[in-house]
């Protein structure tokens, strides 16, 4: 390591400097016809023909920009007929869900936007390799008077035929008006990797802090400031809130007398347990399915206290008392209506069910208390 | 061995001959030195105008869109307007500089810099009103098909959302194209520069750019492959914002001239603003020579030729109108030419149409504060002429019972003012902080500047 240090200033090659553009064309017929093979042309503009003199191959940039567009159209074909038809299809104008004609604008843009800007990127990024501000070639003189009106011609000194003296007279005979050698500088030429420095790891930290921190603030704080709010905040009454419009102060009115809500259910057996019994007979029969979906509804409302088994043996750990076992005499002989009643109304300490479970989810939970009574309770039939 | 054969002896396109220094100095002129007390006035004045508009917007956003004069029948109003007018700006750049490097028009290159970076910051200035129209731009977001908690994705058979894809790709590409071309000139003005923080931001910004003719080769193809993709692209995003309103039903909008019609006026506008702002621009800068009296009035005739195609697709909406034989039709086109918007038509015919005539004449067009005058006048003839369009069909609609006069705010006012000003602030920024005019382009088309092959 220590030993190319000290022998850090390289070679880089030698570059000629003409004034006149038609002198260019003459010495790259030269090189050509030498059979140089590391070497370049430079100007501030592009000379018309000296590529096609460099005998440079096609630029592929055409290729690139067909494949690149052409994955365009498929990625917009493919994101307007998943999305549309397939994973949200929606009809709109009785328009087939699929109606390509209406995706053409968006497959044209698509296609357009990709081939240019990857076209750029694989130019840049990939031919050209840039960024690249450490050539041996910035800053020198070189390139500075290239850059105004000098034209150059530079052989690289790792060209097979590089000989310093032939190539200085080679350009001395074709008349330039300077002759250049640049040197560089293997420290500052390095191709370490430098994903890993410090300062890269360090910039890449602030930026994922800042990012997150933004993203943070504006989606939990900033939208919920004025004027970003107005959609939660509007002219209206919320629940509970008050109102100077009515003489009582409250926001919330008492439906008329008589007014019954949508879906309301009417349960005609309010406080007559016996009556329920007698008159409400389970419309279900015990398929399979009823009884899954009794289980599942059992196990998920009535087991924290009536245990898995509906034995009483509570899950609850003594917070509130155990019910007496669903297997007792009493409840074995009563009626499936009986039952229902004490889903609707409670009984003892339990609550009304009525609202987690709707009607046929109910009787389906007695279905299931049904077939756990006679699990429990088998009879020498059953065995066989 | 020159590919391309000159059939008619073109005048030069830069004027004088310079000596190529004499071009890298001309231009990087206005980046190296103070700026005048002229430029610090019209900045403030540009400035002053972004202003009022951003204090408009910002009582918009807290206090609502109901400080704007849109309301029912006429829901699209100034801010659409201002939409499609400041889109239409942007058709000029990609037009001199794409269309007219494919047809091969050498003297595009003293102007198509400038006229790329008007693109981009017309299309800026235009993206802002369909987002501030929608009342809440901070959900913007959901204009793009990203996947999001609601499972919900855009409607991609919407006009609206074609809209959202033409203008970012347009925007994205010419940008792409804008940058493409000034890496170059970066790097000339990298080499240039003592400063140490000029040198730093312009070796950022040109990538290690080094003349070097093996880039050259394919940057060529590049330019090439990109003015391609911008020629079709450019008539699409018109087209795109015309279908807005052609793909309603609404009598008046739903017809299918307006593709054309829309493209036709675009590129009207477009050249009379780039003209407007070069004859400014090459007087303070004294780049008479590079940008000349012969580019100024080529860029006439243009405004000539797509101001009758404009004028011709009036005459035929009206015939249409008679033609179809459809009550709807007539009776809206009668509306517009006589009804209570007639102040607006004719404002619009007489701008577009009828003072355009006078670029016939030579002396015309080749005088500076005449063909100032009418390419003003052109700008707010091709306002109103969008104004006629969304106003008048809205603002009678099929209920009578609905219709009513619509009257902007002082805030849509303001609004308007401000996109001016943003539009002008960013211009005049650009013209000091980076070359106007293609330098690399410029040395290629100089007399002698290219070599002879045998």
């Amino acid at each position: 390591m220590d030993n190319q240090m000290n022998t850090s200033e390289n070679l880089y090659g030698v570059g000629a400097l003409f004034k006149d553009p038609n002198k260019i064309v003459k010495v790259v017929e030269k090189l050509v016809e030498l059979g140089y093979k590391h070497w370049d042309v430079h100007s501030s503009y592009p000379l018309h023909g000296i590529p096609k003199r460099m005998r440079l191959k096609w630029s592929p940039l055409g290729y690139v920009a067909l494949i690149l567009g052409l994955t365009g159209t498929l990625t917009g074909l493919f994101l307007t007929w998943w999305t549309m038809s397939v994973d949200y299809p929606l009809t709109i104008g009785g328009k087939p869900w699929f109606s390509f004609p209406a995706f053409v604008p968006v497959l044209f843009e698509l296609t357009v936007l990709l081939a240019s800007v990857g076209t750029a990127i694989v130019m840049l990024f990939i031919i050209f390799k840039f960024p690249n501000n450490q050539h041996p070639l910035h800053d020198t003189e070189y390139i500075n008077k290239v850059s105004v009106d000098h034209f150059g011609v530079f052989i690289e000194a790792k060209d097979e035929l590089f000989e310093l003296e032939k190539v200085k007279s080679l350009f001395n005979d074709f008349g330039a008006d300077e002759i250049i050698e640049i040197a560089y500088d293997r420290n500052e030429v390095t191709f370490k990797p430098k994903v890993f420095d410090v300062k890269f790891i360090s910039f890449l930290v602030v930026i994922a802090i800042i990012t997150s921190s933004v993203a943070y603030l504006f989606n939990n704080k900033i939208l919920y400031l004025p004027p970003f709010d107005f959609m939660l905040k509007q002219f209206r009454l919320g629940p509970q809130e008050s109102s100077t419009f009515f003489a009582d102060g409250f926001g919330m009115r008492k439906p008329p007398a008589g007014t019954v809500a949508r879906n309301q259910e009417f349960y005609p057996f309010k406080n007559k347990p016996d009556e329920a019994g007698m008159k409400l007979v389970n419309p279900l029969l015990a398929t399979q399915e009823n009884l899954e979906l009794g289980r599942n509804k059992f196990n998920t409302f009535c087991s924290p206290c009536h245990g898995w088994r509906g034995e009483g043996d509570s899950r609850l750990n003594g917070q509130f008392p155990n019910p007496p076992s669903l297997h007792s005499e009493k409840v074995r002989n009563w009626t499936d209506g009986r039952i229902y009643h004490v889903i609707m109304e409670g009984q003892n300490v339990m609550p009304s069910y009525a609202s987690q479970l709707t009607e046929k989810e109910r009787w389906a939970v007695i279905l299931y208390i049904r077939s756990l009574q006679r699990a429990l309770n088998a009879k020498q039939e059953d065995i066989q | 061995m020159s590919s391309n054969i000159d059939y008619s002896i073109e005048p030069e396109v830069v004027e004088g001959q310079p000596k190529l220094n004499q071009i890298n100095e001309a231009i990087a002129k206005p980046l190296e030195t103070r700026p005048s007390w002229k430029y610090l006035v019209a900045l403030g004045i540009s400035s002053t105008m972004l202003l009022i508009g951003a204090v408009c917007l910002g009582f918009s956003f807290y206090y609502g869109i109901g400080l704007w004069g849109n309301n029912q029948p006429v829901g699209w109003a100034i801010p659409i307007v201002n939409f499609v007018f400041w889109v239409g700006i942007g058709h000029a750049g990609t037009l001199i500089s794409a269309i007219l490097f494919l047809f091969r028009q050498r003297w595009r290159t003293g102007i198509s810099r400038f006229a790329e970076a008007m693109t981009i910051f017309a299309v800026i200035t235009a993206g802002l009103f369909p987002l501030i129209h929608t009342g809440r731009p901070w959900l913007a977001g959901y204009l793009f098909p990203l996947p999001n908690q609601h499972r919900l994705w855009v409607n991609f058979t919407s006009p609206l959302i074609w809209d959202v894809f033409a203008v970012s790709t347009y925007l994205t590409v010419s940008f792409v194209f804008w940058y493409i071309g000034l890496i170059p000139d970066l790097a000339m003005l990298r080499d240039r520069t003592k400063s140490k923080i000029k040198k730093t931001i312009y070796s950022i910004f040109s990538l290690g750019w080094r003349h070097s003719n093996r880039h050259w080769h394919h940057y060529e193809m590049i330019y090439l492959i990109l003015a391609g993709f911008a020629t079709p692209l450019v008539l699409s995003v018109h087209t795109i914002v015309s279908f807005d309103f052609a793909v309603s039903i609404l009598p008046g909008w739903h017809t299918t001239i307006f593709p054309p019609y829309f493209v036709a006026g675009a590129v009207f506008s477009g050249f009379a603003m780039v003209q407007n702002v070069l004859i400014v621009v090459r007087k303070i800068f004294n780049l008479e020579h590079i940008i000349t009296l012969d580019t100024l009035e080529k860029m006439n005739k243009v405004m000539l030729a797509t101001g009758m195609m404009v004028g011709y697709a009036y005459g035929m909406e009206f015939f249409i109108a008679w033609y179809s034989g459809n009550p709807l039709e007539s009776f809206v086109f009668l509306n517009r030419a006589f009804g209570n918007y007639a102040w607006a038509y004719w404002i619009m015919v007489s701008c577009n149409v009828i003072f355009t005539q006078l670029f016939w004449f030579k002396k015309i067009r080749r005088n500076i504060v005449a063909m100032f005058i009418i390419g003003v006048l052109v700008n707010v003839g091709m306002w109103f002429e969008r104004f006629v369009i969304v106003v008048t069909t809205l603002s009678r609609d099929f209920l009578p019972s609905s219709w009513d006069y619509y009257k902007p705010t002082l805030v849509d006012i303001g609004i308007l003012l401000g996109s001016f000003g943003l539009f002008f602030t960013l211009v005049i920024l650009f013209i000091r902080s980076l070359p106007v005019v293609s330098i690399s382009e410029v040395k290629a088309v100089v007399k002698g500047s290219q070599p002879v092959h045998h």
